[in-house]
């Protein structure tokens, strides 16, 4: 005979059938019957309660993108759900499995703008692959399989469930759980048209400057190896995006660096003169193409992706392979020719060595204050194989995407596409809870840290020991460059005055240094990677400090900025 | 240069579910396109429903809008057409002042010409229907707009293909025979198991 249980009760049992056991969150009064019963389930499912819900949100996603589930989201009505926006937001750009439960206010209260309501599927619709609010205790297990489906399949993305008062108190009688695999609306794994395949193998394989650029969809769909396999057998240099990064190795040899405003020099030049670009899992960002009119315009552009609604979006391509990345690269490798294209892959080598002399060294061999480049590195250096990279967004991001060096996949945290100041300390606790047994490197401006620091609260909860490196220029430091090379140096509201970072950290019972010069940044770094817990460094940097090279917005790929007043110049190739 | 702007016709399938119109309209939202028209209907398929909006834009502009309403999650298919791609008709109705309308000695000529007719006579007001292609009731309106016309209402357009494809049904049981393959395949596994 079925079990007749509560929709609350129901709702905690189809979490455990999709396995989640950890879930973040903060109750609330139309949510209060999950939490009660999450008393009972509280062996199964682990709840970490954060300091804001904007904490639990970022958490999941640091979570989920390190451990390629969804992440679990339980927070409650009106406040608590509206504080999610940005999370939410940052998801969807991002392909970031989340699966958002907000209580709402009791059926035949809705409309009637009651205690702690607010219209959470109207306002969450734009922002999220699939919203639906539950009003009987009865829809909850199909929602909840439903939900799963559609965040972790396809494209991943955030889901959310705004489940009425009435459906957590109602009751339900209990019978299988049934995992979805199926919506007729809806095709996560699109079969590969195989006269796509070998079209685009044709264009490959006749290629004299092939180019890749391997995207976010090459970690999502697990892709890794065969990304290797196709650059390895037909000689092409690989480029990753930002949230590309950690797909290949750092030291791979056909990896040539990163793409976009302050990627590498050899990606970012020779785009324009390849011959064959090949992007995987990649949506032609605005921050990678800069001026789509003069971008890549004597390549054929192959686009695997599997959301077609990428393609044609931004750039024009000539070769559309609509599928699941691992699954079209598995396919057209047996048809590729293997190759060497020696000549072209050193061209990269040559352009980054120029890269090298003019912007790494200075940056990493700087006679004054302390640079950013220079402490990422050493923490890169210090930290185990397999750490994970954790940044908060601004010049501490960009400066840790280019510094730190990647060993693994699924090894970079980080806010791509909404660019979110916060996002990094909860994302880092959240990676950490994701894969306890890898070192996070959380890097932070001292701006973005004060936007989420109440998550200290959480770390000092629960001993989440992950690794803070607050590179400290008492500025906001992006919006500081742009303002001095764009804006006439008129630094309008980005200087800040801040606390004792330090004191604050000690307060919440985290250990905390200061440093201040580079006579003791190793040994401070080393200290923090040897202490079995949290640990915070709050590291003073140059507050001048800039990224290089930067391409500015809205210019061409090959318009690129070595210094404040110096111009890239290519020199000749050897060609 | 701004890319040539024409009028077009999306016909939208969907589950029949709350909330469907405001994800497709929030897509129209953010590119700051303005909807025409829009009516929404059952179909012949019982469970599916159908969205239909006009709205004046540019070819590259629709293409992208269409792929975006396709991919949420509970619209089946979307079509992008032009007029010539389709038999389209509107509905309009007119309330106009009985004394004034009786006065007209051309009355019944004018109904007949426009193909209109009568729904409704009080002592009070008249309401007359027409249905056609918007210059046709746009004809109308001009006709009877000195006899006093209190309320005027025009729907939103409707319309079928001319083509003999019935793509939503071609995509329908490619749907069925894809969910045919899973429930195989997991059989298969499980007896494997």
């Amino acid at each position: 005979m079925p079990e007749t249980i509560t929709g609350a009760e129901a709702l905690l049992k189809s979490l455990v059938e999709e396995g989640v056991d950890l879930v973040f969150g903060y109750p609330g009064g139309q949510i209060l019957p999950v939490y009660d019963k999450l008393y009972d389930y509280r062996s199964s499912i682990r709840h970490i309660l954060v300091r804001h819900e904007q904490g639990a949100i970022h958490a999941a996603q640091g979570f989920a993108r390190v451990t390629n589930r969804p992440g679990v989201v339980i927070v409650t009505s009106g406040p608590g759900a509206a504080n999610l926006i940005t999370g939410l937001s940052d998801a969807q750009m991002d392909s970031t499995p989340l699966v958002v439960i907000s209580g709402q206010v009791g059926a035949n209260f809705l409309g009637s703008d009651a205690f702690q309501e607010t219209d959470v599927v109207g306002i969450t619709q734009p922002i999220t692959k699939w919203a639906l609010q539950v009003r009987r205790a009865v829809d909850i297990p199909a929602a909840v399989a439903r939900a799963f489906y559609i965040a972790s399949s396809g494209r991943p993305g955030p889901v959310v469930l705004d489940i009425a008062r009435d459906a957590q108190v109602g009751e339900i009688e209990w019978t299988a759980y049934k995992k979805l695999n199926f919506i007729r609306s809806y095709n996560p794994r699109p079969t590969v048209a195989p006269a796509d395949i070998v079209k685009a193998a044709g264009i490959i394989n006749a290629a004299s400057r092939p180019l890749i650029l391997a995207g976010h969809g090459v970690t999502i769909s697990g892709a890794e190896t065969q990304l290797a396999a196709l650059a390895e057998k037909a000689g092409i240099p690989v480029a990753s995006s930002l949230l590309g990064l950690s797909a290949m190795p750092s030291g791979h040899p056909m990896f040539k660096g990163m793409l976009g405003m302050h990627g590498n020099i050899g990606p970012n030049y020779l785009t324009n003169s390849a011959d064959v670009i090949i992007a995987i899992g990649l949506r032609f960002d605005d921050r990678i193409t800069g001026d789509t009119a003069r971008y890549a315009p004597q390549a054929k552009i192959i686009h695997i992706d599997i959301d077609s609604s990428e393609f044609n979006r931004n750039v024009r391509v000539h070769s559309a392979i609509h599928g699941d990345a691992r699954d079209v690269l598995m396919q057209l490798i047996p048809l590729i020719e293997p190759a060497s294209h020696e000549g072209w892959a050193a061209e990269f080598d040559r352009l980054n060595s120029i890269e090298d002399e003019k912007v790494i060294t200075p940056e990493l061999s700087h006679g004054g204050p302390l640079t950013m480049g220079e402490v990422v590195d050493c923490v890169s250096r210090s930290a185990a194989d397999g750490a994970i990279l954790v940044t908060d967004v601004g010049q501490n991001q960009m400066m840790s995407a280019r510094y730190f060096r990647f060993a693994c996949p699924r090894s970079i945290v980080t806010s791509g596409g909404l660019g979110t100041m916060g996002f990094g300390l909860p994302a880092s606790i959240g990676a950490k809870m994701g894969a306890p047994d890898r070192t996070v490197c959380f890097f932070s401006g001292d701006g973005g840290f004060q936007m989420t620091i109440e998550e200290l609260g959480t770390i000092m909860q629960y001993g989440t020991p992950v690794k803070m490196i607050i590179l400290n220029n008492n500025f906001l430091g992006n919006v500081r460059q742009w303002q001095e090379l764009f804006y006439g140096s008129r630094f309008s509201q980005t200087p800040m005055v801040n606390p004792d970072f330090c004191m604050i950290a000690r307060a919440y019972g985290i250990k905390a240094e200061a440093v201040a010069d580079r006579s003791g940044l190793a040994s401070a770094v080393e200290r923090m990677l040897a202490h079995d817990g949290p640990y915070l460094l709050d590291v003073s940097v140059a507050s001048e400090g800039m990224v290089f090279p930067m391409i500015p917005a809205g210019r061409c790929v090959t318009d690129i900025m070595l210094s404040r007043t110096e111009m890239f110049d290519p020199g000749q190739s050897h060609d | 240069m701004i890319p040539h702007q024409q009028l077009f016709t999306l016909t939208i399938y969907s589950e029949h579910c709350v909330g469907l119109l405001n994800q497709v309209s929030i897509i129209f939202t953010r590119r700051c396109l303005n909807i025409e028209d829009v009516s929404a209907s059952r179909t012949s398929i019982k469970g599916i429903h159908r969205l239909t909006i006009t709205v004046w834009s540019d070819r590259d502009t629709m293409d992208k809008v269409v792929k975006q309403i396709e991919k949420r999650i509970d619209v089946l298919r979307a079509f992008l057409y032009t007029d010539d791609d389709i038999i389209y008709q509107e509905i309009a109705l007119y309330k106009v002042d009985t004394a004034k309308l009786m006065k007209e000695q051309y009355l019944e000529s004018l109904i007949r010409h426009h193909g209109a007719r009568i729904l409704d006579i009080t002592p009070d007001f008249t309401v007359l229907e027409k249905a056609g292609q918007p210059w046709e009731t746009e004809a109308l309106l001009e006709e009877l707009e000195p006899f006093g016309l209190r309320q005027f209402v025009r729907s939103g357009r409707v319309c079928v293909t001319k083509s003999s494809q019935e793509p939503l049904n071609i995509y329908l049981q490619e749907q069925e025979l894809r969910h045919q393959a899973l429930e195989m395949r997991q059989s298969t596994t499980e007896n494997n198991d």
